[in-house]
């Protein structure tokens, strides 16, 4: 029992951890980007899009689903490598 | 072969097709009626997700609010596909591995409490009804343009169908009949999109497209845009924020945690056979999304462009009343669109100024329905449409209905009033509940409060000051209690409520509403619709301290939590 809760407490820790890293960077790409910097960033320009601009209608949603798989794919990892040990 | 006839043919054809699916994959038992009986692949479950995620808000209304408020209704795109990142990283895994029916379920069991379970069930109510007004709304747009029939007429033959359609399918034949229409709603929105862009800039791919310069010039499409509209005396199209910046940040935040809170998105990942799936289901859920709302922009930009192009084909030359488009035509019969010839000179005049301006009347909600017509597509692409502007309503309409039922009949029947009701009496309440809910959502309808989208983006502020932090604070942390979970869920929903209401009227009865829908009497400027954040905040801190003054929870709750914060392998280690 001790085993498992200390194998499960370095799970969650490490859960948490990845957690806290990719909600950083959704913050940055969305509310970052897309809203606070939204003017600085549009001083620069891809093509016909202001960046700011494009952060906000494009930039930030493309972010997301990478996000996501980011996610699924270490959280795969990490309970193989729990499982493991058990 | 006329528009009206190849319409009836291509949503006649779409219709039966779902109808067929839901027959044949008609749900027999409980677990079938509400999660498709545990055995949906991760890709399909995210397929059907989309669909049952993009509704008509998405579908018809999104676009036409991003052509008129340009770079502020970046809100929409954000928040609507943000919240898919606080569902994989924070919910959806944990209550997959709960592994029960129902939202409500998961909050009594966790808070220990049918008191927190009877409030979690009235806050899904509210957020769900709420939500289901928009849809009816776009169902009423779409027929009352596509079968040439009033809006309330078109409100009743939607009404019929979703009947028809939501009480026979249950979660397995709605998840099947979901796919089929993603397909449908996804080939509609990009296929006009494809052409448009094709048209005005030579790029097929309107994500592309938006940024290319027009069609034989060296000017931007985006630079045009923002000329066009600013010599009509309108806002600047590429950076003119909703309010203020703090009124978008506060907006996309309702938006992003309201979507990981509404239970009909959360309960799809119920579905799934395992928790990674559940994971990489909301990645694909969000790829299929991610395809519509990335060609919205787009869609958006060009029929706000050519919509003013159509009227002032040149600066200073407008174009002749007798000589509208059809389109043009089409629309006013539908009271959508109104034109009031002010100065008798025979010449529409689109400005921003209210005391000339001769389109007295410009209903945001036509544009995407619109917008083939206007760039001049043939008839079978505006068919098409049609077919997947209902495909998104019903499919929405659908998964929240179920959503409502299974609150009903599962939480409150079957968990609080009537325990040992067989499964038969069940399965027959929760289609009684659908009826229910079909009707007070079609009167709603009658009298909607907003435009679509506004509608739905209150039910999001519910959802994220209620399900969203209750669900949240259930996983994360172990200290949080009964009496707190029920107190921060009341005051989360009971402020944003009364924000909302003070505002737009009491259930959105105008006359009602005490302080009046004006700015200046906004807290922080932040418009009601945006309100949910900060409901959430404070349901979060309200149940924290309240949980702090309170004894901890039991020790079997302690071991719920840390059971489900593990998939299958070590969570059954856990129970020696």
């Amino acid at each position: 029992m001790s085993e498992n809760n200390k194998n499960l407490g370095g799970y969650w820790q490490e859960n948490l951890k990845l957690i806290f890293s990719l909600l950083i960077v959704w913050f940055v790409v969305s509310f970052g980007c897309g809203i606070i910097l939204v003017d600085v960033l549009n001083e620069i320009r891809i093509g016909g899009y202001k960046l700011g601009f494009w952060f906000a209608q494009q930039g930030a949603i493309y972010t997301f689903v990478v996000l996501i798989f980011v996610y699924a794919s270490k959280m795969k990892k990490l309970d193989q490598k729990y499982n493991g040990d058990e | 072969m006329d528009l009206q006839t190849l319409t009836y043919i291509v949503v006649g054809a779409t219709f039966a097709l779902y109808i067929g699916i839901a027959l044949w994959a008609r749900a027999g038992t409980t677990s079938e009626f509400y999660v498709a009986g545990g055995g949906i692949h991760p890709v399909a479950n995210g397929m059907a997700t989309a669909a049952d995620w993009m509704s008509a808000a998405s579908f018809i209304s999104m676009a036409g609010l991003i052509a008129f408020l340009g770079y502020g209704g970046s809100v929409f795109l954000m928040g609507w596909t943000g919240g898919y990142v606080l569902l994989a990283l924070l919910l959806a895994p944990y209550l997959r591995k709960f592994g029960k029916f129902t939202v409500p379920e998961f909050i009594g069991d966790r808070f220990y409490s049918k008191t927190a379970r009877v409030v979690a069930v009235v806050c899904l109510i509210i957020a769900s009804v709420t939500y289901v007004i928009g849809q009816m709304k776009g169902v009423g747009v779409a027929f009352s343009r596509f079968l040439e029939v009033d809006y309330g007429t078109g409100l009743l033959v939607g009404m019929a169908i979703v009947f028809i359609y939501a009480v026979l399918g249950g979660m397995k034949g709605i998840t099947y009949t979901q796919i089929a229409q993603y397909c449908v709603l996804i080939v509609a929105y990009t296929i006009p999109a494809i052409f448009i862009s094709l048209t005005l800039t030579g790029n097929p791919l309107p994500q592309l497209g938006l940024g290319s310069t027009m069609v034989g010039t060296e000017t931007f499409l985006l630079d045009r845009l923002d000329q066009v509209v600013t010599d009509l005396g309108f806002d600047h199209y590429t950076t003119t924020a909703r309010l203020s910046h703090l009124n978008m940040f506060v907006y996309t935040a309702s938006l992003m945690i309201g979507t990981a809170g509404l239970p009909h998105v959360i309960i799809r990942f119920f579905t799934v056979p395992k928790v990674s799936d559940a994971r990489s289901s909301a990645g694909w859920a969000l790829v299929f999304i991610a395809i519509l709302y990335t060609t919205a922009p787009a869609v958006a930009a060009m029929a706000r462009l050519n919509l003013a192009e159509t009227i002032e084909p040149e600066p200073g030359k407008y174009l002749a009343y007798d000589e509208r488009p059809a389109w043009f035509s089409n629309w006013e019969k539908t009271g959508l669109l109104q034109f009031e010839d002010k100065n008798g000179d025979g010449l529409i005049q689109y400005t921003a100024d209210k005391d000339t301006n001769e389109m007295v009347k410009v209903d945001r909600d036509i544009m995407v329905l619109a917008n083939p017509e206007i760039a001049g597509l043939p008839n079978w692409v505006i068919a098409i449409v049609a077919a997947g502007g209902l495909a998104a309503a019903l499919s929405t309409a659908a998964g929240l209905l179920l959503a409502i039922a299974s609150a009903i009949s599962h939480d409150l029947l079957k968990g609080v009033f009537t325990p040992d009701i067989s499964e038969k009496s069940e399965l027959l309440a929760s289609r009684i509940s659908m009826a229910g809910a079909i009707a007070v959502a079609g009167y709603l309808g009658f009298n909607p409060p907003d435009f679509a989208a506004g509608t739905v983006a209150l039910a999001f502020g519910l959802a994220a000051s209620s399900i969203f932090p209750a669900l949240m604070m259930g996983i994360f942390s172990k200290r949080v209690n009964r009496q707190g979970a029920i107190a921060g869920m009341l005051a989360g929903i009971t402020i944003t409520l009364l924000y909302v209401f003070q505002h737009k009227g009491i259930m959105f009865v105008q006359s009602t509403s005490f302080l009046g829908d004006m700015s200046p009497n906004w807290f922080f400027g932040i418009e009601p619709n945006a309100f949910g954040a900060i409901g959430a905040i404070v349901n979060f801190s309200v149940a924290t301290v309240i949980s702090r003054m309170t004894v901890e929870p039991p020790e079997e709750v302690r071991r719920l939590v840390e059971n489900i914060r593990v998939p299958t392998g070590a969570g059954t280690a856990l129970d020696h």
